[in-house]
């Protein structure tokens, strides 16, 4: 299985290709890639650089444009598009009819992966794209089981990439229009979910609040450990009762799921986390590739190194993971 | 301008349906989705049953469509699917790219509902050249980006007609788990069809009692009620073919009127009428956050 991790800047790429990646994804500093972050992702010139250097170690690299263009806006996604090409870059990960078949006209022999935010849960939608736009590669949303991920895997024309660390996104991926609802922005628009523009963080009498778009997302006693307002992480009263409503900060970790996605024939496990920092990165990089190796190893007797699963717990939001929908009882 | 009835996204009982559709023949709406598109637990009606209040409906002069489920995960979801496609009787809305495959697979024409994503002209395109006879926009695209796109859309011979989700509770996001199940902390497995006790969703609220969102099973739901009543003409005059009234268990035959004196342009100026007792929402179409409300609405 092939290891791919998130590059959110130069320095990143270079980290997740020495601690063993076999390709890295990132995106242009524009609204063309799901992660549009103040500082973060690359310009043609950061992006040639981190070609060659993937390119010199034997590494892959694929290039988000994975948000949905936008009326006023096509020529930007379009350009983006024809840059990855020019850049030489091994696939482009893209979710759009319009784009994925803009992509296939113009660029016939650049590989074609179905972001995440392509929604596509069954192997029928997969046919959809894969007929239509010659797609050779899809990554899972976050939202089947195991069975349904073996379901899907049988009858896929197409290779599957499935999460394995990171937040985790417990709405199918691409259909989830609760970040605009408060904020005006969404991750098919513009590429950000709960963006920090619209964070605010306040002391007041009755503890630290934060809020996302004015709206007051969780407040946080003495002593408790406060997490990003992403806005399905908060704590909300649903008849006469105060919890976390949707879903509690945690991380994804899928660590102990690898020999039975080996076995299905997964082709790639993805490593969520453009915005993350290349220290963190490098650690998380460093720890799948020791266990995809160990799996590779002697895959019927595989076992996550407990030194691993703390270390990633340390990295994790919350500091708790998930097995999130690929087990059954999560839901 | 065409007037729709999206198909009912709360779960319902039985009678609940029947009695809807009874009185929903005849209001002044030409088209009627049918079906159940958020959770494949909700089976009190099965393909036959919509089928039956489909032909009655049809007999009262309304075009019929059946609308699949959005999220699609099991082998059982694309069963059902297959049959929903196969119905030879009425066109299907594909609210996923499942029902995309099948339908265009099969030659079927098909219209394409509003989690479809379709945000520029060349992913229009692409529907329209295998058989998409209509499209409902996202519902967060804001008003001056779908008269941009309708514009582009006219330059390149587009013309199947837009819907846009002109009326109730937004349909935001859907997940793999069960809100409502998990309110009641029963497994999705045995939800004990909890949403059924729900007829308009429940509420959920922040810590300082602001209607957030709405949980409706796996599906989440805007907090406040979208109305675009006022909208109304400004759409006709955008060349919006199709405003979309979501059902709601109270008072859909007045918020069906208020629409319908909208398109002829007879709406009270000073509008008396909060339609239902819900917090009322327009911010998408005026390129705000989607809870927004630019007009407060007068008593």
């Amino acid at each position: 299985m092939e290891l791919v991790c998130p590059a959110g800047n130069l320095p990143a790429l270079k980290r997740a290709v020495d601690e063993g990646a076999d390709a890295v994804y990132f995106g242009f500093q524009n609204a063309t890639n799901a992660r549009q972050f103040a500082g973060l992702n690359f310009t043609e010139k950061r992006a040639r650089e981190g070609v060659a250097y993937a390119r010199s170690r034997g590494k892959r690299v694929f290039c988000a444009i994975n948000t949905y263009p936008q009326p006023a806006g096509w020529s930007q996604w379009t350009k983006a598009v024809d840059q990855a090409a020019d850049l030489g870059v091994d696939a482009l990960i893209m979710a759009d009819l319009g784009l994925l078949d803009y992509a296939a006209r113009h660029h016939p022999d650049l590989p074609r992966h179905l972001s995440v935010q392509g929604s596509a849960t069954s192997y029928e939608a997969l046919r959809f794209y894969h007929e239509h736009f010659g797609i050779k590669r899809a990554v899972l949303p976050r939202v089947l089981s195991m069975t349904q991920v073996r379901d899907v895997a049988r009858k896929s024309p197409v290779e599957l990439e499935v999460f394995a660390f990171g937040s985790l996104c417990i709405m199918a991926e691409g259909r989830c229009y609760l970040s605009s609802y408060l904020t005006g922005e969404s991750p098919n628009t513009r590429g950000v979910c709960s963006p920090a523009a619209h964070v605010r963080w306040e002391e007041t009498p009755r503890g630290l609040e934060s809020r996302l778009g004015g709206v007051l997302i969780d407040r946080y006693g003495e002593g408790e450990r406060a997490g990003y307002p992403t806005l399905c992480k908060g704590r909300f009263e649903v008849d006469g009762e105060t919890y976390h409503a949707i879903e509690e900060p945690t991380s994804l970790n899928t660590l102990d799921l690898l020999p039975e996605l080996r076995e299905l024939g997964i082709s790639a496990v993805k490593i969520e986390g453009r915005q993350r920092s290349p220290a963190y990165v490098s650690k998380v990089a460093g720890i799948w590739r020791q266990a995809l190796d160990r799996l590779e190893h002697r895959p019927e007797r595989f076992q996550p190194d407990p030194t691993w699963q703390a270390e990633l717990g340390e990295l994790s939001e919350g500091a708790t993971t998930t097995l999130g929908a690929y087990e059954r009882r999560w839901k | 301008m065409q007037l729709s009835l999206g198909p009912v996204l709360f779960y319902w009982t039985r009678e609940g349906y029947a009695d809807f559709y009874r009185d929903a023949a005849d209001w002044p709406v030409e088209i009627v989705h049918l079906g159940e598109t958020v959770c494949s637990r909700r089976r009190d009606m099965k393909l036959d049953d919509w089928l039956g209040i489909g032909r009655e409906l049809e007999q009262s002069g309304k075009q019929v469509v059946l609308s699949s489920q959005t999220l699609i995960e099991s082998e059982a979801d694309l069963r059902g699917l297959r049959k929903l496609c196969a119905n030879g009787e009425f066109l299907v809305e594909a609210n996923d790219q499942s029902a995309l495959q099948l339908l265009t697979d099969a030659g079927l024409p098909f219209v394409a509902g509003p989690a479809l994503n379709l945000y520029n002209p060349a992913a229009i395109g692409v529907l329209a050249r295998t058989g998409m006879q209509r499209w409902c926009a996202p519902v967060e695209m804001p008003r001056d980006d779908l008269a941009n796109l309708l514009d582009e859309c006219a330059r390149e011979g587009l013309d199947q007609p837009c819907e846009v989700f002109a009326y109730g509770h937004l349909p935001l996001a859907w997940s793999a788990r069960c809100f409502t199940a998990r309110r009641h902390q029963y497994p999705k497995d045995r939800c004990q069809f909890v949403c059924q006790h729900y007829p308009e969703g429940l509420a959920l609220r922040s810590q300082e009692a602001e209607g957030v969102f709405t949980l409706n099973g796996i599906q989440t739901m805007s907090g406040a009620c979208q109305d675009l009543r006022r909208e109304v003409p400004d759409m006709q005059s955008m060349g919006v073919g199709v405003a979309r009234l979501s059902p709601r268990a109270a008072n859909m035959a007045e918020v069906v009127e208020a629409f319908d004196q909208a398109r002829r342009g007879e709406l009270p100026p000073a509008d008396p009428l909060a339609l239902v007792e819900a917090e009322i929402c327009d911010g998408y179409w005026h390129g705000r956050s989607g809870m927004a409300n630019t007009h407060t609405v007068s008593g």
